[in-house]
């Protein structure tokens, strides 16, 4: 039985969801992966760079987005790059551990209630759904153009030059399948199966 | 020379659209095996209905079609520089066609340029020039995520307890597949290369990857070592996507090539369950794909 889930999400609807629960998320969510994380952190969380050219509109535009929202780690394949009528093609999740240090301070600075990728995150993001709370959304690797029929608008797209696949796209979707693999209570699925695969490693290794 | 273009163009949409049938049939295996009503299950269900949806809309299995890697087997009177031109014209073409994603990205400036066109590396193509016709091009679309997760060790390893022999081969491919847990996409297949300088050994890990799925290693030892890694693999219990499962490794293939006395490498290349490859044979006028 899948749980369906709107965005934005409120804290007590992440605090009952639990790791190995099916959801089917719709609404208004942005893209996001290695370019944008780096992009966040740097100019508007760690500050190590001033804002430049249209960084500050794009901020503006994307906050209320992202206050009780989620991040999709995907590069998507996209139509119609070259009359701007943007459709996804292909739309699976890119790996996520790539934004481990930074995924659970832009969660804190946006109240960010989750992320949608693959392969799980590590500790820092675990302890951030605790925090805020929030959840890690597990999407099917490589199932990219069933994913993307759950797209069923390209609302805009900002940082394009980053390029297609590290842009910042607004998508509205509708049932967009996922697994819960981290929760807000501390649990993570990714933790018990390299825990259990490492007992049986050391076994074949002896 | 002919111009291939065209026909390089539909190996290319083959190969990012339509899974070949015995990576196919190793996902059903897998399918079946997952308890129903598992998130393994759930996976793999979702697995195969994304490849036949793909099949017939002819649309990328997944978003990222990864880095194209050809291996061009030329008899006399095609060049290979013309040939070269072709494959990257298609690779262009391509991508207008949404059936690759523009992947190529400076190194230094992260500017995508648009269009797969890379460097002389990017997209990968390998010649080799034969004495027999038939021409061959196969095409391997690797993704990042199984790209990243692929692991060069040097024996003997310490940590490992692994030394010079086959038994320190398994224990580095093992050591491997239970680093990439589900981050390569599991289940996944294997190609492994034993020897070489590190840049050819990685080369041939990839080479290893073009057998076929159900094929038996001639060599007596490696085919039981493919064997034996494949089961060990999947007792990890690591599962599709990682979940925890009976399907962690689909297939092994391993290869070896010569060595310094000094090296001794054993690579890992990890192909993600979305094994994007294809081969095309140009004969006469006939063009064949597989």
């Amino acid at each position: 039985m899948s749980n369906n889930l709107t965005i934005p999400i409120s804290d007590d609807a992440i605090r009952c969801l639990h790791v190995g629960d099916s959801v089917l998320l719709s609404g208004i969510m942005i893209t996001g992966r290695d370019a944008v994380h780096k992009w966040l952190a740097d100019t508007f969380i760690k500050k190590t760079r001033e804002p430049v050219g249209d960084d500050l509109e794009i901020y503006r535009a994307i906050k209320p987005i992202l206050n009780g929202g989620l991040i999709y780690h995907c590069g998507p394949v996209v139509g119609g790059l070259d009359t701007r009528q943007y459709r996804f093609v292909a739309a699976g999740p890119t790996t996520s551990i790539r934004e481990e240090p930074y995924q659970g301070d832009v969660m804190r600075h946006f109240n960010l209630k989750g992320v949608i990728g693959k392969g799980g995150m590590g500790p820092k993001t675990l302890k951030a759904c605790q925090e805020v709370p929030g959840v890690y959304f597990h999407a099917i690797g490589g199932a990219a153009s069933l994913i993307a029929e759950s797209v069923k608008k390209v609302m805009g797209v900002y940082k394009l030059d980053f390029g297609v696949p590290e842009a910042i796209w607004v998508i509205d979707v509708k049932d967009f399948p996922v697994v819960v693999t981290m929760d807000s209570h501390g649990n993570s699925l990714h933790d018990v199966v390299k825990q259990q695969s490492k007992v049986v490693l050391e076994r074949l290794l002896a | 020379m002919r111009d291939l273009t065209q026909e390089i163009l539909e190996l290319v949409r083959l190969t990012s659209t339509n899974l070949s049938p015995d990576v196919e049939e190793a996902l059903q295996k897998a399918l079946a095996q997952e308890e129903p009503g598992t998130a393994a299950r759930g996976a793999m269900e979702t697995i195969m209905t994304n490849v036949e949806m793909t099949r017939r809309n002819s649309t990328p299995i997944c978003q990222d079609t990864g880095t194209p890697i050809f291996f061009v087997r030329s008899p006399d009177g095609w060049s290979p520089r013309e040939l070269g031109e072709q494959i990257r014209n298609a690779v262009a073409h391509a991508t207008k066609m949404t059936y690759l994603r523009p992947n190529a990205v400076d190194s230094l400036n992260g500017k995508n340029t648009g269009n797969n066109l890379g460097d002389q590396h990017f997209p990968t193509i390998h010649f080799e020039e034969i004495n027999e016709r038939p021409l061959s091009i196969e095409l391997i679309l690797k993704g990042g995520g199984c790209e990243n997760v692929g692991a060069q060790y040097s024996l003997p390893d310490d940590r490992l307890q692994a030394g010079r022999d086959l038994e320190g081969v398994r224990k580095c491919v093992l050591d491997a597949v239970y680093k990439a847990q589900g981050e390569g996409c599991a289940p996944g297949f294997l190609g492994v290369a034993i020897g070489g300088d590190r840049g050819t050994s990685f080369v041939a890990s990839k080479e290893a990857l073009l057998r076929k799925v159900e094929d038996t290693n001639p060599r007596e030892d490696l085919a039981a070592l493919e064997e034996r890694i494949t089961k060990e693999a999947n007792q990890l219990g690591i599962g599709p996507m990682g979940f925890g499962g009976k399907s962690t490794v689909l297939g092994t293939k391993i290869t070896s090539t010569y060595r310094l006395p000094a090296s001794f490498y054993v690579t890992v290349s990890y192909m993600c369950w979305a094994f994007r490859r294809r081969r095309m044979i140009v004969q006469d006028d006939q063009v064949k794909y597989e």
